[in-house]
């Protein structure tokens, strides 16, 4: 399993009221929180991202509400993978959770820039700048994650 | 080498002796949890999935606060959803508006949760309920589903900060305080993964009230959850409420911990956290400059309690907000509510020109009852001062306890009282 875009790149504690702000969460349709999706410290971002595009950010991405809606929103405008220099737990959980592809590298968090072409091997970890020729090692999941999200997701793994 | 009291409740409900930092398991819960916003979520999934019966239908709780009385039509709509999936599974502790309450000020008032019990809830402010000795921990929608349908939900075990309290608190510095102090000293990712436990003698100053506080915003500093040892102001606050056998652990004597903190209560002094991370806290002294406010909102669930009316009522009577500042005073149950109109409360909030609501949790994330514009500036007693938290991108919030908050209403500007 691979993923392959372009890099759309934020800052530390980006938290989850500015991935998706709490006047949407009125709704719990994929497309219309797509549509909101870092609106409050992006404005450009629904206009630029492509399906596949890659988002990477520094420390404790997703911090704040436990609102599934953050990463629903963020899938949902086609980005293929999140990488973090470390990530907010419950954001962490809900990714894996409803199956969005989700690393932590710190060297890759700092080092890949707004705009870069980058490839990511989840099953290798490998992660690789293209534009710089840059290449990075992140954890792959461990098994028991990998499990969940082979199955697509916490419920798909858990119906008999 | 021991278990920590977070270790200890994990371990007995997944059925292991011991369980160490890290494990990964699987363990039964006491009380899944959601509200109006991360349930209508959950329900989609449950039915996507199949499921066609739940696990217990007095261990879920269904707690309609967050954008209640509905305030669109769209909100209204993911309530009904909620009232319908309640009726239809015949959920007991099903909460709608008039004997609703915000989700974390109700269930410890309704004794939902008791010492030593496993609760998993659809949003983040559920580690509140670690103040009653229980593990509790925030998740999102889709393990709330599963857990709904289940009963079981799967945890990396955490590993700990010990968080060691000597001393007593001084007058008018509260749990707000206290925890506003951790989060500037650990930063907003400081205690990320991990428990933060909290012991030692300088409990026996902290009311449950003061606790609930703390546990709730240990999320404000990335944990997992938070946790209080179990002491007799503990069982006095259960007595009469948890009707039900449960457990009390302690930490065992060896038990591993990261890092100890050692606090000293007395020193404490009323803290602010300004725009925009709860990490950037001046105590009420460093605060050099005038901070002109345009709002003050007490309640919510980290400060809707009795004794956060009771103090901020104590700064208010007699007095008047001042001029151009508008206060939202929001008792965080009908119960709160109904106290608050019997020991005369209400008409001190209303005589000194506040609003005085019904529960819901409406502006503390910016949902209604108390937007702000673009350049404004509030006085919270709520837990998150991200941008646009609590309305435009362009406003401020800046959080603190329910005395600082009463006493920066009359005063116009962020203030203190001595």
């Amino acid at each position: 399993m691979k993923a392959h875009g372009i890099v759309h790149k934020y800052g530390d504690n980006v938290d989850t009221d500015v991935i998706i702000p709490a006047r949407y969460l009125n709704t719990a349709d994929h497309k219309e929180l797509a549509s909101h999706c870092m609106e409050d410290i992006d404005k450009d971002f629904v206009k630029t991202v492509k399906e596949g595009d890659i988002m990477v950010a520094n420390m404790n991405f997703g911090c704040g509400s436990s609102r599934e809606h953050a990463p629903i929103a963020i899938k949902a405008s086609g980005i293929s993978c999140v990488i973090a220099s470390t990530f907010a737990r419950i954001f962490y959980r809900n990714s894996i959770n409803i199956g969005l592809a989700i690393l932590e590298c710190k060297e890759a968090a700092e080092d890949i820039e707004k705009g870069d072409e980058v490839e990511v091997d989840f099953d290798t970890g490998v992660i690789t700048n293209i534009t710089k020729n840059h290449t990075y090692q992140a954890q792959p999941f461990p098994e028991f994650i990998k499990e969940i999200i082979s199955k697509g997701g916490l419920l798909n793994s858990l119906k008999k | 080498m021991g278990m920590t009291m977070s270790q200890k409740i994990l371990a007995k409900h997944a059925g292991l002796e011991k369980v160490v930092a890290g494990q990964l398991i699987r363990a039964k819960l006491d009380m899944v949890l959601g509200n109006d916003i991360t349930s209508p979520v959950a329900i989609n999934e449950f039915n996507k999935a199949g499921f066609d019966g739940i696990f217990d239908k007095d261990k879920i709780s269904l707690v309609m606060d967050h954008f209640t009385p509905n305030k669109d039509i769209k909100a209204a709509t993911q309530c009904k959803q909620c009232r319908d999936f309640a009726g239809k599974y015949d959920i007991t502790n099903y909460f709608d508006v008039g004997d609703m309450g915000i989700e974390h000020a109700l269930l410890p008032e309704k004794g939902l949760i008791g010492p030593g019990e496993l609760c998993i809830g659809a949003d983040s402010h559920t580690c509140t309920y670690g103040a009653l000795g229980a593990f509790s921990t925030g998740v999102g929608s889709t393990d709330m589903a599963a857990g709904m349908a289940t009963g079981e939900a799967w945890f990396k075990v955490p590993s700990a900060i010990k968080f060691n309290l000597t001393g007593k608190l001084s007058k008018y510095v509260t749990g707000k305080d206290v925890i506003l102090h951790i989060i500037g000293m650990i930063g907003v990712d400081g205690a990320l993964y991990r428990s933060m436990e909290f012991t030692g003698e300088g409990l026996s100053s902290l009311n449950m009230d003061d606790r609930l506080c703390i546990a709730n915003m240990a999320i404000e500093a990335g944990a997992k959850n938070g946790i209080f040892e179990v002491d007799d102001i503990t069982l006095e606050y259960c007595k009469g409420r948890v009707n039900r056998p449960f457990d009390i652990f302690k930490a065992d004597d060896d038990a591993e911990y990261d890092e100890v903190i050692d606090i000293d209560l007395s020193t404490i002094k009323q803290t602010v956290s300004f725009p925009h991370l709860p990490e950037n806290t001046k105590t009420i002294d460093e605060i050099t400059e005038d901070v002109k406010i345009d709002q003050v909102v007490i309640g919510s669930c980290t400060n809707g309690r009795m004794s956060d009316m009771r103090i901020a009522a104590e700064i208010l009577k007699d007095k008047h907000i001042a001029k151009g500042v508008r206060c939202i005073v929001i008792p965080g149950t009908q119960k709160v509510y109904l106290d608050c109109v019997k020991e005369g409360l209400a008409e001190i909030f209303i005589n000194a020109g506040c609003v005085f609501s019904t529960p819901t949790c409406g502006p503390c994330l910016g949902g209604h009852m108390g937007i702000l514009a673009a350049g404004e500036r509030a006085v919270s007693t709520t837990n998150r001062n991200f941008v646009g938290r609590m309305g435009h991108i362009d406003s401020e919030v800046y959080l603190a306890s329910p005395a600082v908050a009463a006493a920066s209403a009359v005063a116009g500007k962020i203030a203190g009282i001595k």
